[in-house]
């Protein structure tokens, strides 16, 4: 196999790694570092893709999601959690040791998923296909498996994350849809961030096991 | 392509931008109708148009009947929020800055509709989509209250999931045409995508609908993706209870069957009616075992809704003309008996001061226009003749019959469960001792005026009686286009 191909199936592989990492995180700083990591990795992995590809627009996507995932969404929830002082441990429902073999299982299922049925297409496309797969899972995991509003929405994005690998590798996909997503990451975070001032406001706490207390239906 | 259309979409859109700059909510509030007023009078010549698509907009029979039911119940909508605000403000419930924020998030809310209804590209549908959901979310935490932001948050979390599923899911039809149409705009344009549909790889696009059917079915409000729904009824201002359940939901049954369409049409890939029913049916025995449980009224209302997306999906899946013709006329018949009934709802949780069943007696003593317009309303959801939805879920069962007896026999169960809890409440609802007199504003006048709730409720009225020939010609063309 070329260059190319290895360069690309190890940018994707790290991106992948960086969601195992994120899993495994007991403090909020240490997550939000992880996460930074797999933004730059994601960045790095559609900018080879577009200099592989000979795809431009893809630089495009490669800037967007280094300098709203990598620099300014770390930079603004640091902050966010300092300035409100949340409680700086994670405090995960499901133990670490579960949840890591929850995702391993997660893995294998994307795999075993994607692989057979997209025969016909080319070995990057289908292989990149299975990672961001995996990754987009591993999100869904890590918003079930913790309990703190922070790490949620570091959950969140890293499935964004996922989407954003399947978009970048499959080849010619038109510039809309990267546009949007990298748009309504930016929208979501606005809106948690309210979210997570009006929680704050509120309840005093983030922890999402004290807002579950007030049900809907007082009874 | 008509001109109308690109006017349809653009008045919501200049009207939220403007309606953000107007500071005094009762100018906002007239001017909120005329836009949606506006809306419709632009829509209505969609009907006489000839189908047309582009790269991002398309115009058949299908979407315009959507487009047609969805700007009359804005409108109508816009007017008994009119009413329900003014209340609202005097109650000091919410003040002059939220309203603003309201009314342009109301017509936002609109435009993205609108949009997800009349897109021909699928990342213009995914981004539709999401931006009715954003504005919802915003809207449903509007009170600010602990339970309306925790439904809220709830909502976003899972309308935000599944919308990342529906993008997963387009992604993956794009991979599967890409290498029959060539990469670009045209692999992600849906009547392009039909055209080619037949040379397309089943197998990626049985994954993908997987994916789509789960992530828009979140949005839907299918078991077991519903428990974003009651909350966000519930907590939020009611007229968004309304257009939540009357248009919202049919916005994202919409995408499903676009995507249902485009399987259909390659051949070689699964049925996804099978899968439509299972999820249609659980949705449906699920609510209709809820309602008996609920204590809160529009919470009781919105198990309803799940019921009767499920009697649609359940519609669409079976397919064929008479089960499409009859779950079509069953999306209307619901969106206007359903969005009806939240504007009673509105009226009555407003003049008794409580969202409890318990608490709202003997309305037809209390408030007479107000108790029997309610209980029409939910005479006509029961699926009791002579309104409308008795005919679109009779039509269903008796084509069902003939072609699955067990599954319609699930379903009349399913019908008649729901059927139960609704007239349990009702009688205590709107008949007995009126509880107005306990609260400490006895006999609180009604804020507002009924003539949406009345208008909807005729509407209904006049379809279970009558059917116009060329209605019916109408729906026959848009059943035969689903499939």
């Amino acid at each position: 196999m070329d260059f190319g191909y290895d360069a690309a199936h190890l940018l994707g592989t790290l991106v992948l790694l960086t969601s195992f990492a994120l899993l495994y995180q007991r403090r909020l700083f240490a997550l939000l570092n992880v996460f930074t990591v797999q933004a730059l990795a994601l960045s790095a992995a559609a900018a080879w893709q577009g200099y592989a590809h000979d795809e431009p627009h893809l630089y495009i996507t490669a800037l967007l999601t280094l300098t709203l995932k990598a620099i300014a969404i770390p930079v603004a929830l640091h902050r966010i959690v300092r300035r409100l002082n949340i409680h700086r441990t994670v405090e995960p429902a499901l133990g670490i040791g579960l949840t890591m073999l929850a995702g391993v299982s997660l893995v294998t299922l994307s795999i075993l998923l994607v692989l057979p049925v997209t025969e016909n297409a080319t070995a990057l496309t289908r292989e990149d296909l299975a990672l961001s797969l995996s990754v987009v899972l591993l999100g869904l995991l890590m918003m079930i498996a913790r309990r703190n509003a922070v790490s949620q929405v570091v959950g969140f994005m890293s499935i964004e994350n996922g989407l954003i690998l399947a978009a970048v590798g499959v080849a010619g996909m038109p510039l809309v849809v990267e546009m949007s997503i990298a748009f309504s990451v930016m929208v979501a975070f606005i809106i948690f961030g309210i979210f997570l001032f009006q929680i704050r406001e509120r309840f005093d706490t983030l922890d999402l096991r004290r807002i579950e207390r007030f049900r809907g239906e007082s009874d | 392509m008509t001109p109308f259309l690109p006017l349809v979409l653009g008045i919501p859109l200049v009207s939220a931008l403007l309606l953000a700059l107007v500071p005094g909510w009762r100018l906002a509030a007239r001017l909120n109708v005329g836009a949606s007023a506006l809306t419709l009078a632009a829509a209505l010549p969609l009907f006489a148009a000839e189908p047309a698509a582009g790269v991002f907009l398309l115009l058949d029979a299908f979407n315009v009947t959507l487009i047609g039911l969805t700007a009359f119940v804005g409108l109508t909508t816009s007017v008994f929020s009119a009413g329900y605000i003014g209340h609202e403000v005097e109650s000091g419930t919410l003040n002059p800055l939220r309203l603003r924020f309201y009314h342009a998030m109301y017509q936002a809310f609109l435009f993205t509709m609108l949009l997800a209804l009349s897109a021909n590209n699928l990342g213009v549908l995914w981004v539709a989509v999401e931006g009715a959901t954003l504005t919802t979310v915003l809207m449903v935490s509007l009170y600010r209250t602990a339970a309306s932001i925790e439904a809220a948050w709830k909502y976003f979390i899972l309308c935000g999931v599944g919308i990342a599923l529906a993008l997963f899911g387009t992604i993956l039809i794009y991979l599967a045409a890409q290498p029959v149409m060539g990469p670009g705009m045209a692999a992600m344009t849906w009547t392009l995508l039909l055209e080619h549909a037949a040379r397309i790889d089943p197998n990626i696009l049985n994954l993908a609908f997987v994916f789509l059917l789960i992530g828009y079915g979140t949005k839907i409000g299918l078991a077991p993706l519903h428990a974003w729904l009651p909350d966000a009824h519930a907590e939020g201002p009611t007229p968004i209870s309304a257009v939540l359940s009357g248009l919202l939901l049919n916005v994202a049954l919409c995408a499903v069957l676009r995507f249902k369409m485009l399987l259909a049409a390659n051949g070689a890939a699964m049925a996804p009616g099978p899968l439509m029913i299972a999820m249609g049916l659980m949705s449906l025995l699920l609510a209709g075992l809820m309602l008996y449980r609920r204590r809160d009224i529009k919470r009781f209302f919105a198990y309803s809704s799940i019921e009767h997306m499920g009697i649609v999906t359940v519609a669409f899946g079976i397919g064929g003309p008479l089960a499409s013709f009859a779950g079509l006329l069953h999306m209307a018949m619901h969106s206007l008996t359903k969005s009806a009934i939240f504007y009673a709802v509105g009226h009555a949780v407003q003049v008794t001061g409580t969202q409890r069943i318990d608490g709202i007696r003997g309305l037809t003593v209390s408030h007479p226009a107000l108790g029997w317009g309610l209980l029409a309303g939910v005479v006509a959801i029961a699926g009791l003749p002579p309104f409308g939805v008795f005919m679109s879920e009779f039509l269903l069962i008796t084509s069902t019959f003939a072609r699955q007896p067990l599954l319609a026999l699930a379903l009349s169960g399913g019908i008649l469960l729901a059927f139960g809890a609704l007239v349990l409440r009702v009688q205590q609802i709107c008949f007995g001792e009126p509880s107005v007199g306990e609260a400490a504003g006895a006999g609180r006048p009604i804020h507002g005026t009924l003539v949406p709730l009345y208008a909807h409720l005729a509407l209904v009225l006049l379809a279970g009686l009558w059917l116009p020939g060329p209605l019916v010609g109408w729906f026959q063309t848009v059943a035969a286009l689903l499939g």
